[in-house]
């Protein structure tokens, strides 16, 4: 690694020139490490920053790739077994590695902050808030008690937090998860700090939760001229916040520069890749598929020689990317835009990437699955056993009308609390609807629990799980655990077809067929995740639901777990419901599209109706609040105050008009609204007139031309 | 929070009832019922009595009616204050037990007295650095002196102290009056056994919450260490030991019936196996109603006490 | 999805040894002859002699696989080495060249001192009977009962636990307020009171150490069971049918099993003190067969007086470190399961 080090250090003086402002913070060939039973693992290698006043930098990468590591080594807090191995990180050109213990402790929270990925988990849970934003004052500018509350009460009111006074003596569990983040951010910019680094601040939220604080990010950018540096996975996010982007792999930057270079001109194979494989208003599945990158990232002591990137990489040379350090180089047409590729020169950068397969269009068939006025309500008594109090009911879902058909592909689009798992769980019989009828085919299953439905309905339905590490029993093999399914449903009953058959399965979901003999903690995620493929398409179900299946997953995995469920959809002809909240991913795959919020249908339709006016409000804020990762996409701002109101306690009239811009006063807040048909299936629950509703402004529009010429 | 504390209570009492029917229906069976007449007539006696007139003493005793009506009566008479007579000791069991339960409650308040302290100071000392040299340490004492049962602690205790050097009684009888002395084996037997479990608690509670995200917060606000121990981590990290601790009580109940024995303290345990050995009924039923209470009561206080310490709880 | 398959790794023997299925039968092959032998005693006839020989094998093979399995924490190895000590001497006792353990030479011989021919290495008691001898002897009986209760207070207690975490619902009220009704009597006390009432036996004692433990075990596996069932592979399972007795034996059990074994460790030791102290206070083995406890009662007795402190001392001594190796056992353990 030393090497590493010393080489690009050299050509990175030269690509940075000095200018009159000394950096807000500036590491140089910055090493970190972990050190394990096994050893020493490289965490970050040889990573080069300089930030100026008041600008905000962008760290990208997927997991595991060292981008928060970074943030806590800034903050000089690496736990017992972190230690940075190399370089410097010099804040306001002082070494932060030599201060003391007493020197970091003045800097930290008052000059350096930091807000964090889960806000509840941050906030000590047996102190009130105003305590724990009255001590940043009291113990860096030494105020008295009152002083540093009214002090916290201002900021509070700063970021945008309705009645300040009753969040200061609240506990940290009182108030919503966003609410938190802004006590968090709040928190961090009491001492009106130099430098502030925000780690996935948003990533625990909803997304219409998410764009408020992105948007409150930003204007605190504007407001307070404070230098930020933004980590998380979501290139949008990026784009939306930051001037100035580092994209790393595997504990390496691999690219860094301005947004306007790394977006639209980019220079390393690993960026191009993770662009591909994202989808962006431009993707179609039919026409224009996701690319993904091939193979998995290297585990941290096995990275391969040379370009860690080396054995994903289309333009991999033997010889040349397999040996030593490979260096950043500065890219002469940008701004400081440097990348660490031996090939950088050489490859046609203009040239398309490796287009995936086009396939033609699947015509729908017949409708298989009919939803009819289905809903769902919880009666959950307060203080039972002894004292039966008043009884609650939870509507989670509440009359959901739609149908999916042969090879269609219906995406259930909502936030949390929005009763899209309710609704999974009705369907595949863990619970029985409190009225209305699911039917598949001519049975109705909405009062048949799965203890009543018969071996053939069962295997007719079957899901795909979220989290990879759910899906699979740790204590079985893979093997077992797809055989097993072969054999209760009866599709084959002979061992060694069963053995055939699980063999023919790993095959559809390309993995290796010795994966068979492995145990779930042998595989990756997506690896997982295919499996639980595998599974749900083992008894030929007609209807599939995927609850969120990629949305744990890398990004530069997502895309081919994606693209296979869609290929093995397609080969079943199976209709596919696509539980989400990413409204990006439903664009590209979805044919149909049910946005849900609160149990209810809020609007239905076609992709392109969903994604074009008219819209329900709802509809509108959550295209707006959805990060998109490309610079020719203008978005038109809709920004939803408050938060998602309880399921056990929703508004009275439409469940939207707590927060909706367009609320009508008397009527939206008391009566239920009706629903407006637009075309054929295009229906949206609203109050608002149908002129109205018709003449609303696109949220999405893709400029025809790049706004600007790379 | 009431409503918890009355649902609370009203476990407490179906539970004390469940056990306290569970306890009479076990000793009422007919070969309990014949000890009984031998202690009240002698055994030879009984041997001559023919059956009818055995029938005839079991309902002059009251005992040939159905069992859940003597229940009532048992339980009506203990509400009342009367624990019934004890054959063995030849008295009332009431103030008995009331006498031996004092014993051991003064047992009981040495013991927490020293073990409290000792075993959150050491959990905390140990739980703030994980895998310091002091934490391994500490670590091993507690696993060690867990290991050794009471009897062997008793033992190893009185024959370095009591009959090696001679400084304190080998035996804690009590015959002249009490005496502080007396007190100090049992005692240091009972803190030896018990304090390393709630110091190894202490120390995981403290441990997780050193490595919780919002200590990191804390220290990366800039506020002194001193600070983030005292105000943010131990508020936190005090909550699962203080359940912990009030719960030992039952253990210690467990405990002091070998200690008692062993250095012969007259206490609630001593009571309890002898009147176990010999058998006398009514005691031993009367002692573990008496060790059923004070262990429901003190699971109560524990729970109570939780969701008091506990904002998350308390205000939800 | 260009995956290297890595050649079939070459098998050692050690690791054929590890697989679970021969490991458990190597301890069945250990154990069966050992409980045989002391619970059947006079009653095993002419097989008496020789039904501990196919044991001693099968101990050392199954400590040579716990140490290969823990040799990553000294505490585990340390643990199992005393636990081994104890097993080994157990099954090797009738084989050694040991003094008749119930025979009294002369009462009152200090340790390492010989009296009528015989040197004495640990002493007699005020007996007569040889220290050394019945301090071997006497693993016997603990052992196999604290092993043999522990096991039996688990499976009723991994039966109620899985049923109150994953039927939940009454199953799960009705089990839950038994376990605290049991829970609410302080451990020793429940053991008086049952013992009292069945009177004093090894088998006794086996139900006695059930119904105390079982309650407090049930709790922990509800726990691992409420917080298993909520996962993907369970709700997997019951989409596709599965009944709930298969989804609580192969998708439930064998993942909460690590902390159990765990809990086990403890466990052993708790019971271990438990079959001692009860045994002290004459509510649990009886005489004239060695045991710890018993050895203990005796003495406290007749010998509290510092010379013959020895009495007093070996099998106190002997009862911790047994109980130490459990407790370190389940220490390693735990420390092992925490780092994976």
């Amino acid at each position: 690694m030393p090497e590493a080090a010393t080489s690009s250090a050299a050509t990175l003086e030269a690509v940075q020139p000095a200018t009159g402002e000394t950096p807000v913070l500036e590491c140089r060939n910055l090493c970190i490490s972990y050190f394990t039973r096994a050893g020493e693992i490289p965490a970050v290698v040889d990573f080069n920053m300089k930030l100026m006043p008041g600008e905000a930098q962008g760290i990208v990468g997927e997991s595991g790739c060292g981008k928060s590591t970074v943030a806590l080594a800034i903050m000089q807090y690496m736990g017992k077994n972190g230690r940075v191995v190399g370089g410097e990180i010099l804040f306001e050109g002082r070494d932060m590695r030599t201060m003391s213990e007493e020197e970091l402790r003045q800097i930290r929270g008052s000059k350096i902050a930091m807000v964090y990925q889960e806000p509840m988990a941050s906030l000590n849970p047996a102190m009130t808030i105003g305590d724990q934003l009255a001590e940043v004052p009291i113990f860096h500018e030494s105020v008295s008690k009152d002083e540093a509350l009214s002090r916290a009460r201002k900021m509070l009111e700063s970021v945008r937090l309705p009645d300040p006074d009753r969040i200061l003596s609240s506990y940290p569990h009182q108030i919503s998860g966003g609410q938190q983040q802004r006590v968090v951010i709040a928190m961090a910019l009491l001492s009106n700090p130099k430098l502030l680094l925000l780690d996935e601040p948003t990533t625990a939220l909803d997304v219409t939760v998410e764009a408020g604080i992105v948007e409150l990010i930003k204007d605190i950018a504007a407001e307070f001229g404070t230098s930020m540096i933004y980590i998380s996975h979501n290139l949008g996010l990026i784009l939306e916040t930051c001037d100035r982007i580092t994209v790393m792999y595997s504990g390496e930057a691999v690219e860094v520069g301005s947004i306007k270079d790394v977006f639209d001109a980019m220079r390393h194979p690993y960026t191009r890749g993770l662009f591909a494989s994202i989808p962006v208003p431009g993707a179609d599945k039919n026409s224009h598929p996701l690319v993904s990158i091939p193979g998995q990232l290297p585990l941290p002591h096995q990275r391969p020689p040379g370009c860690n990137f080396g054995p994903r990489c289309d333009f991999f040379v033997k010889d040349r990317c397999d040996v030593g350090a490979i260096p950043m180089t500065e890219i002469g047409n940008g701004d400081h835009h440097a990348s660490r590729c031996v090939r950088v020169d050489e490859i046609d950068w203009d040239s398309t990437i490796g287009a995936g397969d086009e396939s033609e269009p699947t015509v729908p068939g017949d409708v298989v699955l009919k939803v009819d006025g289905m809903t769902k309500h919880y009666e959950i008594e307060k203080g039972a056993l002894f004292f039966s109090g008043e009884k609650h009911t939870v509507k989670a879902n509440e009359k959901l009308n739609f149908d999916a058909r042969e090879a269609e592909t219906v995406a259930i689009v909502g936030e949390s609390g929005c009763g899209k798992s309710t609704f999974a769980k009705v369907l595949m019989g863990l619970e029985t609807a409190t009225e209305g009828s699911v039917a598949i085919g001519n049975v109705d299953l909405a009062e048949m629990p799965v203890d009543q439905r018969g071996p053939e309905t069962i295997s007719n339905l079957q899901m795909v799980f979220q989290n990879p590490f759910d899906t699979l029993n740790p204590s079985h093999t893979v093997g077992g655990q797809i055989a097993r399914v072969i054999r209760k449903f009866g599709a084959e009953t002979d061992e060694k077809k069963v053995k055939a058959r699980v063999m023919e399965l790993l095959d559809i979901v390309k993995l290796p067929r010795d994966f068979a003999k492995r145990r779930p903690r042998q595989l990756s995620g997506g690896q997982k995740q295919r499996v639980g493929i595998a599974r749900a398409f083992a008894g030929n179900p007609s209807v599939v639901i995927a609850d969120e299946p990629v949305s744990a997953l890398d990004v530069s995995v997502q895309a081919a777990v994606t693209e296979l469920l869609m290929d093995i959809q397609r080969e079943n002809r199976t209709t596919l419901l696509f539980i989400s909240h990413d409204l990006s991913v439903v664009r590209y795959l979805a044919d149909r599209i049910v946005v849900m919020y609160l149990g209810q249908i809020m609007e239905q339709g076609t992709t392109d109706e969903i994604f074009s006016p008219p819209y329900h409000p709802y509809t509108e804020a959550l295209l707006s609040a959805v990060p998109i990762a490309d610079t020719h996409v203008k978005k038109r701002k809709v920004l939803l105050t408050g938060e998602i109101p309880s399921p056990s306690n929703p508004p009275k009239g439409c469940p939207f008009s707590t927060r909706c811009p367009y609320m009508i006063a008397g009527t939206c807040d008391t009566i239920p609204p009706p629903i407006v048909e637009f075309s054929h299936g295009h229906r949206i629950a609203c109050h608002l007139p149908r002129d109205e509703l018709a003449a609303m402004e696109p949220v999405i529009q893709i400029e025809k031309e790049p706004a600007h010429v790379a | 929070m009431l409503k918890l504390i009355g649902r609370r209570l009203v476990q407490m009492v179906l539970i004390i009832l469940v056990a306290s029917l569970l306890l009479f229906v076990i000793f009422d069976t007919p070969q309990f019922k014949k000890r009984l007449a031998v202690q009240e007539l002698g055994g030879f006696a009984v041997s001559a009595l023919s059956e009818a007139d055995y029938q005839e003493w079991l309902a002059s005793r009251g005992l040939d009616v159905p069992f859940y009506q003597r229940y009532v009566d048992w339980m009506g008479n203990i509400l009342t204050g009367d624990f019934g007579f004890s054959y063995e000791k030849n008295t009332e069991v009431g103030p008995l037990l009331a006498s031996r339960l004092a014993n051991t409650g003064i047992l009981a308040l040495c013991v927490f007295a020293l073990m409290i302290p000792i075993s959150l100071t050491l959990g905390v000392l140990s739980g703030m650095r994980e895998g310091s040299p002091l934490d391994r340490s500490i670590t091993f004492i507690s696993v060690f002196t867990t290991s050794i049962p009471e009897i062997a602690t008793a033992i190893i205790l009185t024959v370095v102290l009591a009959l090696g050097l001679g400084w304190l009684p080998a035996k804690s009888a009590m015959i002249q009056g009490f005496d502080v002395k007396q007190l100090i084996l049992p005692v240091l037997t009972l803190v030896i056994y018990d304090f390393g479990y709630v110091a190894r608690m202490t120390r995981a509670s403290m441990a997780e919450v050193m490595t919780s995200q919002y200590i990191r917060t804390a220290v990366l606000k800039g506020i002194p260490y001193r600070r983030v121990v005292m105000k943010h981590a131990l508020r936190n990290a005090l909550i699962a030991p203080f359940t912990v601790i009030v719960l030992q009580l039952n253990w210690l109940l467990s405990g002091v019936v070998v200690v008692e024995v062993f250095f012969e303290y007259d206490g609630f345990g001593k009571l309890l196996l002898e009147a176990a050995l010999f058998p006398d009924v009514e005691v031993v039923q009367a002692c573990t109603l008496a060790a059923v209470v004070v262990a429901v009561t003190s699971q109560i206080i524990s729970d109570v006490g939780y969701t008091f310490l506990n904002p998350r709880i308390r205000f939800s | 999805m260009a995956v290297v398959t890595a050649p079939p790794p070459s098998v050692p023997l050690m690791h054929r040894l590890k697989n679970p299925k021969v490991s458990i039968t190597i301890f069945v092959i250990a154990w069966l002859p050992l409980m045989l032998y002391v619970m059947g005693g006079s009653s095993l006839g002419v097989l008496e002699p020789f039904i501990l020989i196919p044991a001693i094998p099968a101990v050392i093979l199954l400590y040579a696989i716990c140490i290969s399995t823990f040799r990553e924490s000294t505490i585990a190895l340390i643990g199992t080495t005393l636990v081994f000590f104890w097993f080994l001497i157990a099954v090797t006792a009738p084989y050694l060249p040991l003094i008749d353990p119930n025979k009294p030479i002369a009462p009152f011989v200090p340790p390492f001192t010989a009296k009528n021919d015989v040197f004495f290495i640990l002493g007699t008691d005020f007996k007569g009977r040889d220290m050394l001898s019945r301090t071997l002897w006497g693993c016997q009986r603990v052992l196999v009962w604290g092993v043999s209760a522990t096991f039996v207070a688990y499976i009723v207690g991994t039966a109620f636990g899985l049923i109150a975490g994953y039927i939940s619902g009454w199953w799960d009220e009705i089990i839950s307020f038994l376990g605290n009704v049991i829970l609410s009597f302080p451990v020793m006390v429940l053991f008086i009171v049952i013992l009292n009432y069945l009177g004093p036996s090894g088998f006794n004692i086996v139900i006695a150490v059930t119904f105390a433990s079982a309650p407090a075990i049930m709790r922990i596996v509800r726990g691992l069971a409420l917080d298993v069932k909520t996962r993907d592979y369970v709700f997997a399972a019951q989409t596709r049918g599965e009944s709930a007795l298969w989804i609580m034996v192969v998708e439930l059990l064998p993942n909460v099993r690590g902390p159990i074994i765990v809990d086990a460790c403890l466990r052993l030791g708790y019971t271990t003190v438990a079959i001692t102290t009860l045994t002290f206070l004459g509510l649990g083995l009886q005489p004239p067969d060695p045991d710890w406890g018993l050895m203990i009662k005796e003495s406290a007795k007749t010998a509290m007086l510092f010379k013959f402190s020895y009495m007093l001392l070996i099998p106190a001594l002997s009862v911790s470190s047994l109980i130490l190796g459990f407790n370190l056992m389940a220490d390693g353990l735990r420390e092992m399961s925490m780092r994976d």
